[in-house]
């Protein structure tokens, strides 16, 4: 077994997903067949090779520190589920 | 001919001279979308009042003597990308009332353009998908045989364009996603260059993979889309500061002096015989064409799937975490604590293969799995680039067919996720070497069902790609047949 059930589970909740038993025991055998498969990686030989994170180098795309026009509060605000003109709305964080 | 059935160029002629208005033309086209739509399911969200209204103002734009590209063509949206005041839900129920404040860079510059945009194209949700099926919304039917996919995740623009429901589309492409359902629907697909066309907008799945492209009727649409939407943006921390050629001054029957390299890796065992002989068909119209072959060998071809489905989920699985149902989207209306909102919120509304992605996503990123999975996945990453840039010193583009079969059967491979995958095996490489690829239809299958071939070039050279296209498109003679609807 490449992932068991358990760590599925685990994972799941760092992704703050929910699965239900179904869901786990059907994730963790397509997992663990994909898992299988992308093994495949460890028949090349990559010692020393830089990885690559894009493809094409870029560094530092910085603009001047200035204030610029934004998104006004109400249009950032429309689109809230729950909102009092000035904020999200969420249920107590701490 | 019908004004719907026309390509942009034809269009863009007519309405220069004032033939026809823009008005005429989206009536035309709303009608044939009344008349097909159910039967394709192309779209999410379509909008002909707003398409009309933009019509009218192109039409005044054009009675004012102006000229641009795209003034008054209708245009379909593939559902990933920002438009403002027009619902936009990338395929997800998570965003399902979600309506942008903003326009994403690519529509901005349509609208600049003249464009009227019709709606909203169905597609895989997230962009995570091969065959349009994972869409809770509108699963689109291929206008060539109702019974096979449209391929995905740009599966709505393909059809739309391929049933003649919008004169041209925009896809987004992050392991094919243009160029395959390109390839399945008949049309032309084309992914550019990383950088070379802005993010910002872009309902973003994997950050260093995606790409926004034209699906269009031919090969000249796709150039004058690109003409639009390329170019440097400073919204976009990835966009390339480079000049944008015209693309359509490209385009040229006579490939003498070009080098053609045929990479082995991409006809073997799995090859369907009839997209295998389709794409020799196109090899040799090349050569009639002037251009020179040369075998050329990709040796760690075979290794692109695996890298790319832990890359993609692991970058999916960060940029999925901002559907929490805080700041738009759903949002389970009953959680006792923020914690569970976000449990709720994201387990309700997000299909299966999206959480299946963000688990693999995270999994591969996790303490403990992250040097074995992501980090050996972006190695492999750099020998995959490798083998193209050795490539590219012995010819100028790569052909190669766009996918392994003609389209499928619907629900033929939906339960098995790993099949899906593997059938990517041949557009993958060029998104993790952030290449420019273009699927142009190249034959048809004994059964009626379209065949691509795709050409692939160095970075930035899309006019490499386009030219060898368009001299393809000529020779091959096939561009105007169109599926029975």
């Amino acid at each position: 077994m490449k992932i068991t059930a358990e760590e599925v589970r685990y994972v799941a909740r760092l992704a703050r997903l929910e699965l239900s038993p179904e869901e786990v025991s059907s994730t963790t055998e397509q997992l663990d067949r994909i898992l299988s498969y992308v093994d495949k990686l460890n028949e090349l030989n990559t010692e020393g090779v830089k990885p690559t994170t894009h493809a094409l180098a870029i560094n530092n795309a910085f603009r001047e520190d200035e204030v610029r026009a934004s998104l006004p509060q109400d249009e950032a605000l429309a689109n809230g589920p729950s909102h009092n003109r000035e904020a999200f709305i969420v249920p107590r964080v701490i | 001919m019908e004004l719907y059935a026309l390509t942009l160029h034809e269009l863009a002629d007519r309405l220069a001279k004032r033939e026809i208005t823009s008005r005429e033309l989206t009536g035309s086209v709303l009608h044939r979308i009344e008349a097909v739509e159910e039967n394709i399911q192309a779209y999410i969200t379509l909008d002909p009042e707003g398409a009309l209204k933009q019509a009218e103002e192109a039409d005044r734009r054009l009675g004012e003597g102006e000229t641009a590209p795209l003034l008054g063509i209708p245009l379909a949206i593939k559902d990933v990308l920002c438009t403002k005041g027009l619902r936009t839900t990338a395929g997800s129920k998570i965003l399902e009332p979600f309506v942008p404040p903003y326009d994403a860079t690519v529509i901005d510059r349509l609208k600049k353009s003249g464009a009227v945009i019709l709606g909203k194209a169905s597609m895989d949700e997230f962009a995570m998908g091969s065959s349009n099926e994972n869409c809770p919304y509108t699963i689109p039917k291929n206008p060539w045989n109702r019974a096979h996919i449209c391929g995905g995740s740009s599966g709505g623009s393909a059809a739309a364009v391929a049933a003649d429901e919008c004169i041209a589309a925009l896809g987004s492409d992050t392991g094919g996603s243009i160029r395959q359902p390109a390839s399945h629907c008949g049309v032309v697909g084309l992914k550019p260059t990383y950088g070379r066309v802005s993010r910002f907008g872009l309902l973003a799945y994997a950050s260093s993979l995606d790409q926004i492209g034209p699906l269009t009727k031919d090969v000249t649409d796709a150039a004058l889309m690109m003409n639009v939407i390329a170019g440097y943006d400073p919204r976009d921390s990835t966009s390339i500061n480079l000049p944008v050629p015209d693309y359509t001054a490209s385009l040229a029957t006579d490939l003498k002096g070009i080098r053609v390299g045929i990479p082995r890796e991409y006809f073997g065992e799995g090859l369907d015989p009839e997209v295998e002989s389709a794409v020799h068909n196109a090899i040799k119209a090349l050569q009639e064409a002037g251009a020179e072959t040369v075998e050329i060998s990709l040796p760690h071809t075979a290794y692109g799937v695996a890298a790319y489905y832990i890359i993609a989920p692991a970058e999916a699985s960060s940029n999925l975490a901002r559907y929490d149902g805080v700041k738009y989207g759903y949002r389970d209306h009953e959680p006792q604590s923020l914690l569970e909102m976000y449990r709720l919120t994201r387990s309700q509304g997000f299909g299966p293969e999206v959480k299946r992605r963000i688990i693999i996503g995270t999994y591969a990123l996790s303490s403990g799995y992250y040097e074995a999975y992501y980090k050996k996945a972006s190695q492999v990453r750099t020998l995959i680039i490798e083998d193209f840039l050795k490539a590219f010193q012995q010819c100028d583009l790569l052909i190669s067919p766009v996918t392994p079969t003609p389209a499928w059967r619907l629900a033929e491979k939906s339960a098995d996720p790993l099949s899906m995958y593997l059938s990517d095996v041949l557009t993958i490489p060029t998104n993790l070497a952030g290449l420019p690829g273009i699927s142009v239809p190249c034959g048809f299958s004994r059964t009626g069902l379209p065949i691509g071939v795709q050409l692939q070039s160095s970075h930035f050279t899309e006019e490499k790609i386009l030219q060898a296209a368009f001299a393809l498109e000529q020779r091959l003679g096939i561009k105007n047949k169109k599926p029975q609807l």
